[in-house]
């Protein structure tokens, strides 16, 4: 199978644009972005996909050995670039995508030129001088609300788009895969996520990164986003007056500008 | 119904029941929306969309035995949930709703003051405003708790049955894995035993000048040693040494002593070539070595010595027997004599044993056959009831004579064939004899050789 079918690869945008690749986290796929796109596609050669397990990504091709780990996740994004010959590309990552492009950078550094962190946590767990957040105790909560919701998975999944005349870009085809994800599939994931620990891994980063934090996030706290902007010499730390762990859904344009302005200073 | 008061009118109506439907109706019209929304069965919440709660009905407060005034405008919908409920909420809850515009029927939890947990069920729909902004998000939060409680019996039961199903898998592997290894093992087994059962036996009958031989081994089992022996080999120029027997017993200690009997009756032959001699060697040695330490074991076996005439005409045959069936001489001439040797007992069972040596002359044509009692006493007959027996045997081999050895080997073999399951012991069978001076068989069995 190739690459682009394996992680359902959208490439939109201005073809002899620079590269921008939007990466989603834990929980739902690429429609994560569908508010940050049109902002982009003008200048920008926009390049979307899904980790394999998620979205509209081949489920035969997951193995619960390599998705349980970052680097796994990571191999996605540099399978992506190699097929799509990317150079210095910058690479957009919301939640835990953030260290996935981390060690993608560090695996392919001719790929990645730019790192956009957007909601980063190196470290979801509370650890000695260190606040992540959580304990490991409430990421087995986290575990056991998948568990409860997977019988209510089909009604979650009710293609029902209300309200939003003026983003006709919500097509019916969204719902069908937005935050679908086989349950057994999805623990792995939330496991690697929320158990991981890449706080090592931010001294290697070398390119120019911008640390993209919401004012109010739970998930990741702004303690989190300062650990993660001294951590990461070349990096440039904008809070958004944003509230969630999502701002490309909660403030789309905010982020969107955000974005641009740190690509813009790239040029 | 059953009883036989017939009074026609229920009690309490009569009259009133005008008025009381009446009074029904009315409450339901003053039952205002306000007081609807507030004591509904349900709990309801509107919070603008950074979540922050902006209304709270009082259902809902009382599930979560809150105060308005610490809840309106101060905390947010997610500061409602577990921890677990929050991190649930930011993955799928929020991003679905705000793609959607809708969201319905997710399992969370909410915290009771007091440190209980309250399992819901919520819908949100987002309002939007005349030009399609969002404007603030409505929740309709369920009691859940008794569905939940039930939908975590589904999810035990689930668990439970695809754990089963893993040790279910996992055992079967377990099993195949063993049915391997032991599969492995008896091959490894039957292996060890072949090259073992190749030591207590001649690999083939060396070249004997003078003299045809043939012979013949039936294993009852190829996974156990056979306790029958044979052996045929020089002594000098001249003469010949053979022997074939039968020790008690089957297994390694069955082979063990056949070993033993085996090298015994070898070397004795070259210290003293006398049969009988050899065999009473022989008895001492198993006497000594097992009888007499508590473990009786002993075995038949006919011993002798051949020499073939120098014209290689005739030869003469000198053996002794041990509590072993009589060699048979199919003569030239088709009549088949027994060589008795009278007064043989079994071999190592008592300190000392007589044996006595017999004594016969081979004509150019006769055949000397020695056999185990598992060719005369496999079982025939449709019930398997029935001993062979060596009447029967005498007169399969009259009926074929003359015959050269392979002749009557390859005629045995036949017939150890065609007892099919009575054959349930070892069997062994060597022939030898002086060759005819003209060929008395059929051409048609020649190639057979």
């Amino acid at each position: 199978m190739d690459i682009c079918s394996r992680n359902n690869v959208t490439v939109t945008g201005r073809p002899d644009g620079p590269a921008v690749v939007l990466a989603h986290g834990f929980g739902c796929d690429q429609n994560m972005w569908r508010l940050i796109v049109p902002a982009l596609a003008d200048r920008y050669r926009v390049v979307l996909f899904d980790y394999v397990g998620s979205g509209g990504s081949d489920l035969s091709s997951w193995n619960e050995e390599r998705y349980a780990t970052l680097d796994g996740y990571a191999q996605d994004v540099v399978d992506v670039c190699d097929e799509l010959d990317l150079e210095r590309a910058v690479f957009v990552g919301h939640s835990v995508s953030a260290m996935v492009g981390v060690l993608a950078a560090k695996a392919a550094p001719e790929r990645i030129g730019a790192l956009v962190m957007v909601a980063p946590s190196p470290c979801y767990i509370d650890d000695d001088g260190y606040r992540g957040g959580f304990t490991a105790e409430d990421i087995d909560e986290l575990l056991a609300s998948l568990e409860s919701n997977y019988l209510g998975w089909s009604s979650a999944m009710a293609p029902v788009i209300m309200g939003n005349p003026e983003r006709p870009e919500l097509g019916q085809e969204l719902t069908n895969s937005f935050c679908a994800t086989d349950p057994d599939i999805a623990r792995v994931f939330a496991r690697t996520t929320f158990l991981s620990d890449s706080r090592r891994d931010l001294k290697d980063v070398r390119v120019p990164t911008l640390v993209l934090e919401c004012a109010q996030d739970v998930i990741a706290p702004r303690e989190v986003g300062a650990f993660v902007h001294a951590a990461i010499p070349s990096s440039r730390l904008v809070t958004l007056n944003a509230t969630g762990h999502c701002p490309q859904l909660s403030a789309p344009e905010a982020t969107g500008e955000a974005i641009q302005e740190f690509l813009e200073s790239l040029q | 119904m059953c009883g036989i008061n017939q009074d026609p009118e229920p009690s309490g109506t009569g009259d009133g029941t005008g008025t009381g439907t009446n009074a029904v109706f009315t409450a339901l019209l003053e039952d205002s929306v306000e007081e609807l929304y507030e004591s509904a069965p349900c709990g309801y919440l509107s919070t603008l969309m950074d979540g922050t709660i902006a209304k709270i009905n009082t259902t809902l407060l009382g599930w979560l035995g809150m105060d308005r005034e610490t809840v309106v405008g101060r905390l947010r919908f997610a500061d409602l949930l577990t921890v677990g409920g929050k991190l649930y909420h930011e993955t799928h809850f929020a991003p679905l709703l705000r793609m959607r515009g809708e969201i319905s029927g997710i399992a969370l939890e909410m915290k009771v003051t007091g440190g209980g947990r309250l399992p819901v069920l919520i819908s949100s729909v987002v309002k939007h405003g005349s030009e399609g902004e969002p404007l603030l998000i409505r929740t309709t939060v369920f009691d859940a708790s008794d569905r939940r409680t039930y939908e975590e019996e589904l999810l035990r039961r689930k668990q439970e049955a695809e754990q089963a199903r893993a040790e279910a898998e996992r055992a079967r592997a377990e099993a195949e894995q063993a049915r391997r290894q032991a599969e492995a093992d008896r091959a490894q087994l039957a292996d060890a035993l072949a090259v073992l059962q190749q030591s207590l036996l001649p690999a083939s009958l060396p070249l004997v000048p003078g003299l045809e031989t043939a012979v013949h081994y039936h294993t009852a089992s190829a996974n156990r040693l056979g306790g029958d022996f044979y052996d045929l080999f020089p002594i000098d120029d001249t003469r010949w040494g053979f022997f074939l027997g039968d020790v008690c017993g089957k297994g390694p200690e069955a082979a063990a002593l056949t070993s033993l009997t085996r090298y015994t009756l070898r070397a004795a032959a070259f210290h003293d070539p006398e049969p009988a001699v050899a065999l009473t060697t022989l008895n001492s040695v198993l006497h000594d070595r097992y009888t007499a330490t508590g473990d009786p074991r002993y075995c038949t076996a006919v011993f002798g010595i051949v020499e073939p005439g120098a014209e290689h005409d005739q030869a003469t045959v000198r053996l002794a027997s041990g509590g072993h069936p009589p060699a048979l001489i199919v003569r030239a001439g088709g009549q088949v004599d027994s060589l008795p040797t009278p007064g043989g007992m079994l071999v190592g069972v008592l300190p000392t044993a007589p044996f006595t040596t017999a004594e016969a002359t081979l004509a150019a044509g006769d055949t000397l056959l020695l056999y185990t009692d598992g060719l005369t006493e496999a079982r025939t007959g449709p019930t398997r009831k029935n001993l062979y027996g060596e009447e029967a045997l005498y007169a399969f081999v009259a009926a074929r004579a003359p015959s050269a050895p392979q002749e009557v080997i390859t005629a045995l073999t036949g017939l150890l064939g065609s007892f099919g399951d009575g054959l349930d012991d070892d069997t062994a069978l060597l022939a030898f004899g002086v060759p005819a001076a003209r060929p008395h068989t059929l051409p048609a069995t020649d190639h057979l050789r």
